[in-house]
C-alpha cells in the first residue's frame, strides 16, 4: 500500500509517535502500534462501541476513525483511566457495582462514561442509557452499568462538595 | 448434601464479595486471544462462499500470492493431504474445514490467506478466484425433505436425503390413549427461529507452534479448553503432552465457543507448516454468519387437558434445522439435547415427543445458546401450551399452572418422559412472583383497560431446567466422561490455589470458586487464587456450558476442599495431641470438645503439614485433586411474569414490568446471581423482541452483522425485579443446582404470553418471534383493531 506516515498524539497523557498506513484505523494504531490491549473491537459496523476512546475528551468509535485523524490530538483510552490518586470514580463503580461480566465491552463503556460524567455530573436514568446506547454488553443486561454511572457521578459530586 | 453452613469466614458462601477478576478488567488488562502478539506472529484470513450451494470448479490463488506480505494460501486440497480437509464434529457428523467439493452455506470457509499483517491478509482476499457452479438452494427445513429436493451431503456415501436423525422420547401408545380421553387439545405450530449468541469478543486463536520442542500452543477463544484439547489431539494426530490450550480470558461465550471452527484448524495447521505463530480472529460479520447459531426449532405441540383444566399428556414433533453440517454440540447420546424435558413443571401422564433432524444450505450449528441442549425450546413450547390452555379454558393462567404443578412431596419426580427431577416447589416461587407482581390489581386493570379498548397482557412462565450435565453413565461428549474437576493445594503460609477443570467467561469463578474453599476451609477467599483455562495447569474437565460449572466444578471443589479439611483435622489432633473425632470444626478453626481453650486453626494445620515433625504415616504437604461425576442432574426452577402494554398505532411493546424468581438452589455469591439474571434475562428479551437470522431464496444471509442483527441495547432493555426462592439440591455437596442460563431459558416465553394475553380477546393465539412493533402492528391490523 501507501507509503507510512507518522502519527504524533498524546495518549494518556504522554506523546507517542506510531508509523502507519494511511489507511490503518485508529483502533489498529492502539492496539498493535500502541500495544494498549485494553480497547477493544466488537464488530465491524460501528455498532458495539468497544473500541470507545475519547478524542480530545469527547467520545470516539475508535475502528470508525483512522489513525492519521488523530494527528496532533489528545487520546485517552482504559489505560489512562487509574491515576497516582487511584481508580477512577468511574473504574470503581464498575467494581463495586458488578457492572461488568466478561470486561470484554467495559473499557469502551467506561471511557462513554467518563465523558458523559464529565458534560453531565448528575444524569437521570434516562439520560444515562440513552448515554451508553452506544455501547453494547452481552452480559449484565445493563442494570448494574447504569448503577455504576450513578454511583460513580455520586463520588464525583461528593469528592467537588 | 451437607447444607452449607453459615460460616463467618470472609467470603464464605452466601456473601457477596467484589469480584477478584474486576481489578484487571476494569484497567483495560484483561488477557483475551486477540491482545496476544507474539514475535514473527503472522495472520490469517478467510475467503467464505458468497453462494449457499454450488460446485467448485476450481479454485486459483495466484493472484492472492503474488500480493505484499502474502506468505500461503491454504485451499481444501492443501489440507487433503494432511488428511484434514474434513473434521467430526461433536455431533458425530463431519464438517467441511476448507470446501473441496462445493460449498454448502453463505460464508463457507473455502481459502485461507496467511500474510505479515491482517490488512494484507484481508487485502488478498480480493485475489482468490474461485470458479463456482451455482446449484439449487435448500433453506426451508420442510422443504429439504421433499423427494425432489437436491442432497447437501452428497460427500456421504450412500446419501439419498436430507433427513439426519429420528430422535423420539416418552411413550406414543400411552400418550394416544390419553388425547383419546382428552376434553380439549391445545395446539401450537410455532418456530423458534434461529438466533445467534453473539458474545461481543469474536471466537479466534493463536496457534504457536515450537519447533524446537515440538509443542503446540494454541491461545483460543474456548469454553472447554481440555476436551479441545483431547478433540485436537485425536482429529490432527498431534501429541497431546505437546499440545496446550490456553483460553485466556474470554469475552462472553454463551455456547458460541464451545465447537471446533474452521479456522481454529488452519491456524494451527497453518502454524505447524510455516513454523510461526499464526493470528486468526474472526469478524462479527464472520462470527454470525458462519460460527454456531442456537435454536432454529420447528415445533408442533399439543397439549391434553381435561375442561375443567388438567393438564393429561404432551406430543411434540419438532423439525430441526441444523445447517448444512450437523454441528450442534450436545451429549453424544441426546442428538436433541434435553428436549425430552418438555413436560416442564406439570404433572403428566403421559408424553412423547419426536425429533427430526434436516440438513440445509445455511450456516450448521444447532448449539445451546445461553442453555442446557435444548432446554430452551421445550420450555416455551410447554409454557406457550399452557398460557393457550388457559385462554381456551378461561381458567386464570397463574391458577392453571398452580392446578396442575409437581407438588413438592412428589420430588424425587419421575417425568413421563424419563427424567427424575432433584427437588422442587414450585407454587412456593409462583406466589413470591404473584406478590411482587401485584397480581390481582395488574387483572382489574387490564379488563378496564380493555373496557377502554387499551391493549395490555400479562405472561406467564414456570419453567424447569435441567442441567449440570453430569452424569457420564448418560453424558459424555466424543466419549469424554462429562466431568470435572479441581485441584487444590495450599502453601506453608496458609494462602493457595485451586486450579480448575472449567473456564470463566464472565461467571466470576475467580472469585465465586474461592468463596466455596473460604466455605469449606475457613480460608478467606482473599487468600485462595482461582487458575483455568490453561491445560498445562489445570486438571481435566469438559467445561464450561450448560450452567454446569457450580453443578460439577463447584461440587469437586467442595469435595476436594472436605478431603484437605480431613486431613487438617488429623494434623490438628497431633498437634493438639487428641483424637480426630474429638474436634470441632467452625469456620476455620478446629476446637477441642469441651475445651475451648485448645485450638488449632486452617492456617496452623497446613503450616504443620509441611513440617518435618508430622508423624510418619502422614504423607507431607497439604494438596488434593478432586473428579466429580454428578450422580445427578440439577433442576432450577421459578416463575416469570411479564407485564405489557401495546401500542395500538404502531405496534411497540413496551414491557412495563418484569418480575422473575429463581430457584437455583443455594446461592453462593447473591450479587453475581443476581447480575447473571440480569443478563440472561435481557438475552431472554432480545430472542423475543429483536434478534433473528433469516435467509431469502437462495440461501442469502440477513443478519450476519449488528445493523442487521439487532441485539439489546440499554435504550430498550427493561428494568428486573428479582425475587428469590431456595430449594437446596438433594445430592450437590453444598445444594446449589447452576443458574446461568435459567433466565434465557425462562423468559421468552413470558414476552410471548404477555402479547398473546393482550391479543387474544381478538383472536390472537400465536405470534412467533421475535416481536417486532411491524410484525405485532401487522397482526392488529389484520385484526382490525390498529389505531388510524
Amino acid at each position: 500500500m501507501s507509503d507510512k506516515m507518522i502519527v504524533k498524539a498524546t495518549v494518556n497523557g504522554e506523546e507517542c509517535e506510531a508509523l502507519v498506513e494511511p489507511r490503518t484505523l485508529l483502533v489498529h494504531m492502539i492496539r498493535e502500534s500502541l500495544h494498549l490491549t485494553g480497547t477493544h473491537i466488537g464488530c465491524d459496523t460501528t455498532s458495539c462501541g468497544a473500541c470507545t476512546v475519547l478524542l480530545d475528551g469527547k467520545p470516539v468509535k475508535s475502528c470508525t476513525i483512522l489513525a492519521v485523524q488523530a494527528n496532533g490530538r489528545e487520546i485517552a483510552t482504559v489505560e489512562g483511566l487509574e491515576t497516582a490518586a487511584g481508580l477512577s470514580v468511574v473504574q470503581e463503580g464498575f467494581k463495586e457495582e458488578h457492572g461488568l461480566h466478561c470486561g470484554y465491552c467495559t473499557p469502551g463503556m467506561m471511557m462513554t462514561v467518563t465523558a458523559l460524567l464529565e458534560e453531565n455530573p448528575d444524569p437521570t436514568e434516562d439520560e444515562i442509557r440513552k448515554a451508553i446506547s452506544g455501547n453494547l454488553c452481552r452480559c449484565t443486561g445493563y442494570v448494574n452499568i447504569i448503577k455504576a454511572v450513578q454511583y460513580a457521578a455520586g463520588k464525583k459530586e461528593g469528592a467537588a462538595a | 448434601m451437607t447444607a452449607a453452613t453459615e460460616s463467618t469466614v470472609n467470603g464464605a458462601i452466601g456473601q457477596s464479595p467484589k469480584r477478584v477478576e474486576d481489578d484487571r478488567f476494569i484497567r483495560g488488562m484483561g488477557n483475551y486471544v486477540d491482545d496476544v502478539q507474539l514475535p514473527g506472529m503472522l495472520h490469517m484470513a478467510i475467503y467464505r462462499s458468497p453462494f449457499a450451494h454450488a460446485t467448485i470448479n476450481s479454485i486459483d490463488t495466484s493472484r492472492a500470492l503474488a500480493m505484499p506480505g502474502v506468505v500461503a494460501c491454504i485451499t481444501g486440497q492443501d489440507l487433503v493431504a494432511h488428511g484434514l480437509a474434513w473434521m467430526p464434529t461433536l455431533a458425530g457428523d463431519t464438517q467441511a474445514v476448507l470446501a473441496t467439493d462445493k460449498v454448502r452455506f453463505q460464508g463457507q470457509e473455502v481459502v485461507c490467506v496467511i500474510a505479515k499483517t491482517s490488512y494484507q491478509a484481508e487485502d488478498a482476499l480480493e485475489g482468490i478466484d474461485v470458479d463456482y457452479d451455482p446449484l439449487p438452494v435448500i433453506v426451508d427445513p420442510k422443504r429439504a425433505l421433499d423427494a425432489d429436493a437436491p442432497i447437501i451431503r452428497s460427500d456421504l456415501e450412500g446419501k439419498t436425503d436430507n433427513h439426519i436423525f429420528t430422535w423420539e422420547s416418552g411413550d406414543a401408545e400411552a400418550t394416544d390413549r390419553v388425547f383419546a380421553e382428552a376434553d380439549i387439545v391445545i395446539k401450537l405450530d410455532t418456530l423458534y427461529p434461529r438466533i445467534h449468541p453473539a458474545p461481543m469478543e469474536t471466537c479466534g486463536a493463536v496457534a504457536d507452534y515450537n519447533k524446537a520442542t515440538g509443542k503446540m500452543t494454541i491461545h483460543l477463544t474456548s469454553q472447554a479448553p481440555h476436551a479441545h484439547r483431547t478433540l485436537f489431539a485425536m482429529v490432527a494426530g498431534l501429541p497431546e503432552q505437546k499440545l496446550r490450550i490456553i483460553s485466556p480470558d474470554v469475552g462472553g461465550g454463551f455456547g458460541n465457543k464451545v465447537p471446533i471452527y474452521p479456522g481454529y484448524v488452519v491456524a494451527t495447521a497453518a502454524s505447524l507448516l510455516i513454523g510461526k505463530p499464526v493470528k486468526w480472529v474472526e469478524s462479527r460479520t464472520e462470527n454470525l454468519m458462519s460460527t454456531g447459531f442456537a435454536r432454529d426449532y420447528h415445533m408442533e405441540g399439543e397439549l391434553a387437558a381435561t375442561k375443567d383444566g388438567k393438564m393429561l399428556g404432551l406430543r411434540a414433533n419438532v423439525l430441526a434445522d441444523h445447517g448444512a453440517f450437523n454441528a450442534q454440540a450436545q451429549p453424544s447420546k441426546w442428538p436433541a439435547g434435553f428436549f425430552n424435558i418438555a413436560t416442564g413443571s406439570y404433572d403428566l401422564q403421559a408424553a412423547h415427543c419426536k425429533v427430526d433432524g434436516v440438513y440445509t444450505n445455511k450456516a450448521p450449528g444447532g448449539i445451546a445458546y445461553r442453555c442446557s441442549f435444548r432446554v430452551t425450546e421445550a420450555a416455551y413450547l410447554i409454557e406457550r401450551l399452557v398460557d393457550n390452555l388457559a385462554h381456551e379454558t378461561g381458567i386464570d393462567a397463574a391458577e392453571l399452572r398452580k392446578q396442575n404443578f409437581i407438588q413438592p412431596e412428589q420430588f424425587p419426580y419421575k417425568s413421563p418422559m424419563g427424567w427424575e427431577y432433584d427437588s422442587g416447589d414450585y407454587e412456593k416461587a409462583m406466589n413470591i412472583a404473584l406478590e411482587l407482581v401485584g397480581y390481582e390489581e395488574l387483572r382489574k386493570e387490564q379488563a378496564e383497560k380493555r373496557a377502554k379498548g387499551e391493549v395490555m397482557g400479562i405472561g406467564f412462565s414456570s419453567f424447569t431446567e435441567i442441567v449440570g450435565a453430569g452424569m457420564s453413565k448418560i453424558c459424555d461428549i466424543a466419549g469424554l466422561a462429562m466431568i470435572d474437576s479441581a485441584e487444590l493445594r495450599i502453601h506453608p503460609t496458609g494462602k493457595g490455589v485451586l486450579k480448575l477443570g472449567v473456564q470463566s467467561q464472565g461467571q466470576g469463578h475467580e472469585t465465586t470458586f474461592a468463596q466455596i474453599v473460604a466455605n469449606e476451609l475457613g480460608i478467606p477467599y482473599t487468600d485462595i487464587a482461582v487458575e483455568h483455562g490453561d491445560t498445562d495447569h489445570t486438571p481435566y474437565g469438559l467445561g464450561t456450558y450448560a450452567s454446569r460449572s457450580t453443578p460439577t466444578g463447584g461440587a469437586a471443589t467442595a469435595i476436594v476442599a472436605r478431603k484437605l479439611r480431613e486431613k487438617a483435622r488429623q494434623i490438628a489432633a497431633h498437634l493438639l495431641e487428641c483424637a480426630p473425632d474429638d474436634l470441632e470444626f467452625d469456620s476455620g478453626t478446629f476446637t477441642v470438645k469441651g475445651s475451648p481453650e485448645k485450638s488449632k486453626t486452617i492456617q496452623e494445620c497446613v503450616f504443620g503439614a509441611y513440617q518435618s515433625d508430622l508423624p510418619d504415616d502422614m504423607e507431607k504437604g497439604f494438596e488434593d485433586v478432586t473428579y466429580y461425576d454428578a450422580p445427578e442432574m440439577t433442576y432450577p426452577f421459578g416463575t416469570y411474569i411479564c407485564v405489557v402494554d401495546i401500542d395500538k398505532g404502531t405496534g411497540q411493546v413496551k414491557v412495563r414490568k418484569f418480575v422473575a424468581v429463581d430457584d437455583c438452589g443455594t446461592r453462593i455469591n447473591p450479587m453475581i446471581v443476581d447480575g447473571q439474571i440480569h443478563g440472561g434475562l435481557t438475552q431472554g428479551f432480545g430472542t423475543a423482541m429483536m434478534e433473528l437470522i433469516s435467509f431469502d431464496e437462495d440461501g442469502n444471509c440477513f443478519g450476519g452483522n449488528f445493523m442487521d442483527y439487532l441485539i439489546p441495547t440499554a435504550v430498550e432493555s427493561p428494568d428486573w425485579t428479582l425475587g428469590e426462592c431456595t430449594t437446596p439440591s438433594p445430592h450437590h455437596p453444598f445444594g446449589a443446582k447452576g443458574v446461568g442460563e435459567s433466565p434465557t431459558v425462562g423468559s421468552p416465553q413470558a414476552f410471548v404470553n404477555a402479547v398473546v394475553d393482550a391479543l387474544h380477546p381478538y383472536g390472537i393465539t400465536n405470534i412467533d418471534m421475535p416481536l417486532s412493533s411491524h410484525k405485532v402492528w401487522k397482526v392488529l391490523r389484520d385484526a382490525g383493531v390498529t389505531d388510524e
